[in-house]
């Protein structure tokens, strides 16, 4: 165990420079920057320009940034962001909950609504419930979410008037009903292709496992085919499942990034977004390297949550 | 400016694309025969009463306000939330007048403010200003906000006439005085955008570029900081001991909608007030302008679109190329078909809302014949091709433009055809922002673009950084000129206009200038923009200034038909409404 958690610290640390060198390096290969934008501000001259290139250090070999960069952060110091001056982990930290919100919410209502679906499809197998499933799920994955938001604002906000066409809250309410209301939709939306994932990998597991010697001896002990399905069948079943809840657990902190936009969410996914096109690199970088390090943590809490789960697998 | 709005995650584009494939199902949809609502009951009812009983107007932007420092670097989308916090010696009216904001007085020749050379100034500054700590208001201010734009670590915006201030002199708390370098005169406007930072609150802190003030600002402005959600919006608050006019509502929300239509759609369903940056976009305007219950009107901005050319070039070198060119620009065509009508036709670089603004250029008219004849008449004629060749020359050149901006992609398309038709070849050869406005830009690599640019600088005719001679940066100059033009009267004159401080003396200036340019034709104007405002009808009070970069520089002003603070009609607007409490 100990040598396990060694080798994995070991590729992690290595796993975080190669990250960070690649991020850093095509962050400043896309062309302009930062400053780019008061290109065409009448007001400001090719001196001012330069003049803050300097002073935020831009003008530098970009080897030297990144060092200076890297040496900051092993000391904690996560740099501030260009956009509005506040520590990075703060902006994360401003962001982070929104996120956690709806990527929890849409979450649950995934894997809720898709094991329920993948387990049915899989016991009812060519049903026509499996079918429409089938089809649904195919649908879900091939329409973009933001085709789903874009339509159900406009059902839903526009033509109904039933639920609010984005946002978290409304500003001055911020009750938790209010916050509910304005849930709905976009943890919906979102869920949909989530459902879509789960319930057709949860309906493969589920057949893997519903054929299996174990299964056929609980049926001749006699035992009642709920107890069957709900004892044997899933708890097996749901084994594969937790990598893939590891994988996708750091989508929960990380956000969508087009979901967020539709509904104009204030979570990660948009920072992320509007860091890049501002050219906030501390802010970026601060996001791949966190969101670098929620990966390889939830892959490790996976690999150690299977070897607890399934005697069978040992951790070396 | 239009540029750096131009380039948002999700555009109109993709959307439009992705809602024709769902076309069918919302036809589908609008024949079950519901009918169109425009506020939901989730919506709040119209602007703006909160669920709390508070007065609000909650302004959506689709770029986040983030730089709260007034004085440091930020682009056009924080101006709203400055304007609102902070005051300036000086403001620009929509008129293009400058009028006393904490100064008492505009400084001019007449009343001394700036001395007959324009070297020594004089500002005498209002008793009654406090800070929205509390603190009095002093010149002491003044002097630590312009000495602190010229200090070498501080991260400040523009720094051009700041630099030339020397000798600060505090006189007593409401009079200070400052030598300038050399005479400056539009500098008088460049202080409408400087804001007056507390002395008090930035003297002692450690790093001016950061810190407590930057995220929780204290001005002398209408509106006070409340709060601000990172990514989602910002709430100001009413300062009821404001020295000035208003404020008339309890709250000013600035609401971060990135996407365009996303922001629009708010708009329609009232979870927005006032449409702010980037405004509603032209191919909404039809339908926008009919909706129940608001008001939607197109507003000057200051921003120019035009067929720029690079006169380094050889093709474009003889004027009669640029005429003919000219001649051959479907200008009102463009403007209706593609841009909605929207737009207004000009023929200068000036804003029409300019004190400077000469109405009495030449018409340009679209002949496609005249085109020819002139081309003919200089000597250029038309090869195997069909293109015309002068002097081993061919009349063939590249345009460029930001790629994505479908519009200006169609507009393009269009004048390829029309200028093929008098012989002369373009290519279309569209680059991504970033590259696009960097060196291609700056140093003159392009044949011709299409640009949209402001000219002048806050609402002064100074036009010496994008059309003096000096300001060619291809040829060792500093500036934005990168037409490479260069003719003596005009950079004569533009050395006087800078010089010369009489509003009068300056107009025939710079009305002189907008003839010789729009003789010259180093750029081709197609339109100015106007940008398409829209408000819920319950908001009074408003006026565009098209002299500001913001739709919410005088929120002050701002009151709800049926709210609690309205100005009292019979005083006018200009009187304070009763205190409360």
């Amino acid at each position: 165990m100990l040598r396990f958690l060694l080798n994995r610290a070991t590729q992690i640390v290595a796993l975080l420079v190669i990250v960070s060198l690649i991020g850093f390096f095509v962050l400043n290969l896309i062309p302009g920057g930062p400053l780019a934008q008061y290109a065409l501000d009448p007001g400001m001259t090719q001196a001012d320009i330069e003049r803050l290139k300097e002073q935020l250090g831009l003008n530098r070999p970009l080897w030297v940034q990144y060092l200076d960069w890297a040496w900051r952060l092993v000391r904690g110091d996560w740099g501030t962001s260009f956009r509005d001056g506040a520590a990075v982990l703060d902006v994360i930290g401003g962001h982070l909950m929104a996120t956690l919100l709806l990527m929890g919410s849409s979450t649950v209502i995934a894997i809720a609504v898709g094991t329920w679906v993948g387990i049915r499809g899989a016991t009812h197998r060519y049903s026509t419930f499996d079918n429409v499933a089938t089809i649904g799920a195919m649908v879900a994955l091939s329409i973009p979410t933001f085709w789903f938001g874009l339509v159900g604002i406009y059902i839903f906000s526009l033509k109904l008037g039933w639920l609010p066409a984005g946002n978290m809250y409304t500003v001055g309410d911020q009750s938790l009903l209010d916050y509910l209301h304005h849930l709905i939709m976009p943890s919906i939306v979102l869920a949909l292709v989530h459902i879509a994932v789960w319930s057709r990998y949860m309906r493969t597991a589920t057949l893997d496992v519903i054929n299996q010697d174990f299964v056929k001896t609980a049926r001749a002990k006699g035992l009642s085919e709920r107890r069957i399905l709900m004892k044997h069948v899933v708890g097996n079943a749901l084994l594969p499942m937790i990598t893939l809840a590891g994988m996708q657990l750091p989508a929960i902190l990380t956000g969508a990034l087009v979901t967020e936009t539709v509904f104009t969410w204030p979570g990660m996914g948009r920072l992320f977004l509007d860091s890049i096109s501002y050219g906030d690199y501390p802010v970026v970088m601060g996001l791949l390297m966190f969101s670098a390090v929620l990966v390889i943590f939830a892959n490790l809490l996976a690999d150690i949550a299977i070897a607890i789960v399934d005697p069978r697998i040992r951790l070396s | 400016m239009n540029e750096t709005t131009h380039r948002r995650g999700i555009g109109r584009r993709e959307v439009l694309a992705a809602l024709g494939i769902g076309a069918g199902g919302l036809v589908a949809w609008n024949l079950l025969g519901r009918p169109d609502r425009d506020a939901g009951p989730s919506a709040p009812a119209g602007a703006g009463t909160s669920r709390d009983g508070l007065d609000q107007v909650i302004v959506g932007l689709s770029q986040e306000p983030t730089v709260f420092n007034p004085l440091m670097v930020h682009g056009e989308v924080d101006d709203g939330v400055l304007f609102s916090m902070f005051d300036a010696l000086v403001r620009m009216d929509p008129d293009g007048i400058l009028q006393p904001n904490l100064a008492v007085e505009v400084p001019s020749l007449e009343n001394g403010g700036i001395s007959a050379d324009g070297l020594n100034w004089r500002v005498r500054l209002r008793d009654d200003v406090r800070w929205h700590d509390g603190k009095p208001f002093t010149a002491e201010d003044v002097k630590f906000t312009l000495e602190l734009i010229v200090d070498p670590a501080f991260r400040a915006w523009r720094t051009a006439g700041h630099t030339l201030v020397r000798d600060i002199k505090v006189v007593s708390p409401t009079e200070l005085t400052w030598r300038m370098e050399e005479p400056f005169a539009p500098y008088l406007s460049f202080l409408t955008e400087t804001f007056i930072v507390p002395k008090h609150l930035l003297e002692g802190a450690a790093d001016r570029n950061a810190g407590p003030f930057n995220q929780s600002p204290v001005g002398t402005g209408a509106f006070k900081w409340g709060n601000r959600v990172p990514g989602d919006h910002l709430q100001l608050v009413a300062n009821r001991e404001y020295f000035g006019e208003g404020p008339y509502i309890d709250r000013l929300i600035f609401k971060y909608i990135p996407d365009v239509t996303v922001l629009y759609t708010q708009f329609k369903s009232g979870s927005v007030d006032l449409v702010g940056q980037v405004y509603i976009s032209p191919d909404n305007y039809d339908e926008a302008k009919k909706l129940p219950g608001k008001v939607v009107e197109p507003v000057l901005g200051s921003s120019v679109e035009s067929f720029y050319l690079n006169l380094g070039r050889p093709q474009f070198q003889e004027l009669a190329v640029r005429q003919a060119l000219y001649y051959a620009l479907d200008r009102e065509a463009i403007i209706n078909a593609i841009y909605h009508g929207v737009h207004a036709l000009t023929e200068t670089f000036m804003p029409q809302q300019s004190y400077f603004y000469n109405p009495d250029l030449p018409k340009q008219t679209f002949d496609l014949a005249e085109a020819r004849r002139i081309l003919d008449a200089a000597g250029w004629r038309p090869g195997d091709d069909g293109i015309r060749v002068k002097n081993g020359v061919r009349l063939a050149f590249e345009n460029s433009t930001t790629s994505g901006d479908h519009l200006r992609e169609m507009v393009q398309q269009y004048l390829q055809q029309t200028f093929r038709e008098i012989g002369a070849e373009m290519t279309i050869a569209n680059l991504p922002p970033a590259v696009m406005w960097g060196d291609f830009w700056n140093q003159s690599k392009f044949d011709s673009v299409i640009v949209g640019s402001t000219y002048v600088i806050g609402a002064d005719p100074d036009v010496t950084n994008r059309l003096h001679g000096k300001s060619i940066n291809a040829q060792g100059g500093s500036g934005s000129n990168n037409a490479q033009y260069s003719n003596a009267e005009v950079n004569a004159l533009l050395d006087k206009g800078a010089r010369t401080f009489d509003p009068e003396e300056r107009k025939a200036i710079y009305f002189r200038v907008q003839e010789i340019v729009r003789q010259d034709l180093p750029l081709l104007p197609m339109f100015q923009y106007r940008n398409v405002f829209g408000r819920s009808a319950a908001i009074k009070g408003f006026e565009a200034n098209s002299n500001t970069r913001t739709e919410s520089w005088h929120a002050a002003a701002w009151y709800l038909a049926d709210g609690r603070h309205r100005p009292d009609a019979e005083d006018g607007p200009q009187v304070s409404p009763k205190k409360e409490g």
